[in-house]
């Protein structure tokens, strides 16, 4: 732990890229093959589970600290992360240990078996042979919560550094589905023709959003259009009869969307597709919040699905009959991508992304402007000649959404914010007006600059009413413009709506607070928009 | 009437017709010491220790100021005042105040280690006590400052090793010095940004001895900053100031550096856990030092430091006032926050 702890401090004390990549390769250089294999692992976003409920983290590491369980939620809340507000808390250990990276991750793998008596034991014994930094990292792996500040991508340049691998065969590597419990490091990364996984995705393409005029693009004709949806990214792979769906965070998440699995049979071997996990109902999409009850779900039970039913809208085809095709142009794969559509019945799985036929810009400016009649959020464009690449460039796809919703709001309430911003106030609370009454009707903390996060968090600590716990109540006096991308209606909130990416998008000085919008405007915008 | 109340100007004692540390023009402030929160324009008389006028002076331009020793007590119509050393920076006090037998200490800011540099901190014993609680947090607590001096002469070394200059971000006044003051010449040119050099200048000219430093000024070459450390308030951190040094590596002393989210907000390659107030520990020491019945709790963590005195038996109260310490850190635009030392 210790030569993981060291890695671990050097990654945070430091900004740049090449420093941490250095640090990382001579770790690897280092560390016995068991710690290695881990430590790929934790940053591939394979972090060991949860393994202790945080109410139990909470309330063991007061105790331990010997300080009241209010005074430690209060320094939780100040602190924003509870795996260091529990090493910063608890006293100087007052032994030390030498146990691998390994032994603790075992350890508190290890944890699940037991007895809750006999884990809060077992954590006091580990937290009493441990240092701050060492604490820490224990507690973010118990956590399950780890991040070192290191991408996957950093982690793979590191690790070519120090086998003289090429990155990409490393990337491809380390992609699919293994666990450390399945496989060894020289068997992952070492072994020269690694067992072909069929599962393996694709690296996803990513488009930035579009900023200048569409007319500096050229002529639209060269671009295929298409409407962007507010789903899930995904790609879905048939080989050797078997079906894998890929969320863009390089989740495999096949087992979430049962409906989806006739498409082993329904499609070639050798496909790979590009597309859009959405829940669709009566030829329309459904609010994307329908999606998230599924994949916060263990069980994906019959009631589920007929909730929030499910289609893929699909973009493009990256393999066609095993072969992979990403170099071709757009406009090859779109057509190959119509063919096998035309040809394979998906039962209504699979719906063709719709290519939008417009000849000048204007107008797809007024269908772009129309996109939430659609249940969109604006367009796409892809460049006839663009390759498929791999992550987030520009020049050759862009996404044109369309303007946000705003809306004038009051703040009511503020409180401070977490980690980076832990002694800022950045939260805030914003109300319409109903009659004489302002009504809340949604938090947002970000869209500010730091200058004005500061003047507003010096504000706020002169005109405080009353506090909540963490919470302030403060003077009605500012109105703020929130920007957000849709609307729904909500019982749970008193507004009876519920915004989507809601951020304060201007600071109002111009507007009197009475001037702020009512609790009817935002209806009739639920009326109008509701997604 | 109690002898001292919060009002809009600030902490105000009616029997003597005087403020201590108001943040609003009054005829009479008695001043805790000289960071811009505390010390203000535009009173009509100041009343401070000796060893904190020419600060407060070199700040506020000509003014009425008339100083006391430490100790040493001043009648008030009748009420009685004296400044007792609060080990926050040089000349900093706590201010005791007497009447009928009645005594209630105004803290200030302070810090419970001895630095070196600031007249030790002196518990002073009381019925009613002012405290901050800039850092009233169990998770805030400070390591012995030789340990932190050494870590950051071990950076300093390491740097130089590696062609970097170090760049140490600490508050001009108190700070700063605190830090020379724990620098080891051997390693090699310790280099001043004008605003602390202009402290330095003023600390020195009053008696107060400081290591060698000397002033970044126009026309240095690369060969000046070899292996160098650079002292620098906040602001200059931030600024194009900073490009003269490059390859640097960039540390920042403060207690807010506890904190992985503060240093990472601030990008700096460290973060020195350094501060000149008193920590989880200090503040419970302090208080208990003083016997006092009842507490009021300034600036900080108010609420949640005055409900952790009430369950320790006090009688605890929160008051807002305009001491700022605790947004100091993030406070990049207000040039007069400079000096605030967090």
């Amino acid at each position: 732990m210790r030569q993981f702890a060291h890695l671990f401090t050097q990654l945070d004390q430091t900004t740049k890229t090449n420093t941490k990549v250095s640090a990382l390769a001579s770790y690897f250089a280092e560390a016995s093959d068991e710690d290695k294999l881990w430590t790929v692992a934790i940053l591939s976003h394979r972090r060991p589970k949860r393994s202790v409920n945080t109410t139990y983290l909470r309330e063991w590491g007061a105790e331990f600290a010997a300080v009241p369980l209010w005074l430690f939620e209060e320094s939780y809340h100040v602190v924003g992360d509870l795996a260091e507000t529990i090493a910063l808390v608890l006293p100087e250990p007052e032994d030390s240990s030498n146990h691998s990276l390994t032994y603790w991750i075992q350890y508190i793998r290890g944890l699940k078996e037991r007895e809750e008596e006999d884990r809060r034991e077992a954590v006091f014994a580990a937290w009493g042979q441990l240092d701050k930094i060492e604490r820490f990292i224990f507690n973010k792996l118990i956590t399950g919560g780890f991040r070192m500040g290191v991408s996957q991508k950093l982690m793979v340049r590191a690790l070519s550094q120090y086998t003289g691998i090429e990155e990409n065969k490393l990337a491809h590597r380390l992609m699919g589905n293994w666990t450390p419990d399945d496989t060894t490091f020289e068997d992952l990364v070492l072994r020269k023709d690694p067992t072909e996984d069929i599962s393996r995705p694709y690296p996803f393409y990513l488009a930035y959003p579009l900023e200048d005029e569409p007319e500096t693009l050229g002529s639209p004709e060269d671009w295929l259009i298409e409407r962007k949806w507010d789903g899930i990214r995904g790609q879905l792979i048939v080989r050797e009869g078997e079906l894998f769906v890929w969320s863009r965070g390089e989740e495999l998440v096949t087992d979430k969307f049962p409906e989806y699995h006739p498409l082993a049979e329904m499609l070639p071997d050798g496909t790979v597709l590009d597309g859009e996990i959405m829940p669709y109902k009566d030829n329309e999409p459904l609010p994307f919040n329908k999606l998230q009850t599924r994949i916060g779900r263990k069980n994906v039970t019959k009631k589920v699905r007929e909730n929030a039913p499910v289609v893929v809208i699909v973009y493009d085809l990256l393999e066609w009959q095993g072969e992979d095709i990403r170099e071709r142009p757009m406009r090859e794969r779109r057509a190959l991508l119509e063919q096998l559509m035309a040809d394979c019945d998906t039962d209504g799985i699979l719906l063709l992304s719709e290519s939008i036929d417009a000849t000048d810009w204007q107008n797809l400016r007024d269908i772009r402007e129309r996109s939430r009649e659609h249940k969109s959020e604006g367009l796409m464009l892809k460049h006839q000649n663009s390759a498929y690449k791999s992550g987030r460039k520009r020049g050759e796809w862009w996404k044109w959404k369309v303007d946000p919703l705003v809306i004038d709001a009051v703040m009511i309430y503020a409180q401070r914010g977490h980690g980076r911003r832990a002694n800022m106030f950045t939260d805030f609370t914003f109300a319409v007006w109903d009659g004489e009454d302002l009504v809340p009707f949604t938090k947002a903390y970000s869209g500010l600059t730091d200058k004005e996060f500061r003047q507003i968090t010096a504000w706020v600590r002169k005109n405080t009413l009353e506090r909540f716990g963490p919470v302030r109540s403060v003077k009605r006096e500012h109105v703020f413009e929130i920007a957000f991308e849709g609307i729904q209606r909500s019982n749970r909130h008193k507004s009876g709506v519920a915004l989507r990416f809601p951020r304060m998008s201007r600071w109002r000085h111009d507007k009197p607070k009475e001037e702020a919008n009512t609790l009817e405007d935002l209806h009739q915008m639920l009326e109008q928009y509701e997604s | 009437m109690p002898l001292l109340e919060f009002t809009d100007r600030g902490i105000y004692c009616s029997r003597a017709d005087v403020y201590i540390d108001p943040w609003k023009p009054v005829d009479r402030a008695l001043i805790t010491h000289g960071h811009a929160d505390h010390a203000r324009w535009g009173h009509k008389k100041y009343l401070c220790t000796r060893l904190a006028k020419p600060v407060i002076r070199y700040r506020l331009g000509p003014s009425s100021i008339e100083t006391v020793e430490y100790g040493e007590e001043r009648l008030i119509n009748g009420v009685r005042f004296s400044f007792h050393p609060a080990g926050h920076i040089i000349g900093s006090a706590q201010i005791r105040v007497e009447f009928k037998g009645e005594i209630w200490v105004a803290s200030g800011d302070y810090k419970i280690e001895d630095d070196g540099l600031a007249t030790a901190f002196e518990p002073v014993k009381c019925h009613t006590f002012i405290t901050e609680s800039t850092f009233g947090l169990p998770v805030y607590e400070w390591k012995p400052q030789e340990e932190v001096m050494t870590s950051i002469n071990d950076w300093w070394r390491a740097n130089k090793e590696a062609g970097k200059v170090s760049v140490l971000s600490s508050y001009a006044l108190g700070k700063a010095q605190r830090v020379m003051h724990g620098l080891d010449p051997a390693i090699g040119p310790v280099l001043t940004h004008g605003a602390v050099e202009n402290t330095n200048a003023i600390l020195r000219k009053q008696g107060i001895v400081l290591p060698e430093t000397k002033r970044v000024v126009q026309g240095m070459k690369k060969k000046d900053f070899e292996g160098a450390m650079v002292i620098a308030p906040p602001s200059a951190t931030r600024s194009s100031w900073m490009k003269k040094f490059r390859p640097f590596s960039l540390g920042i002393a403060s207690g807010w550096m506890t904190l992985r989210g503060a240093r990472r907000r601030r990008n700096a390659d460290r973060g020195f856990i350094l501060s000149d107030h008193a920590d989880w520990g200090g503040l419970n020491e302090a208080i208990r030092a003083t016997e006092c019945e009842r507490v009021f709790v300034t600036h900080g963590y108010t609420d949640i430091f005055r409900r952790w005195l009430i369950e320790q038996g006090y009688e605890a109260f929160a008051e807002s006032t305009e001491f700022e310490g605790e947004i100091a850190e993030d406070d990049d635009n207000k040039d007069e926050n400079e000096d605030y030392q967090a």
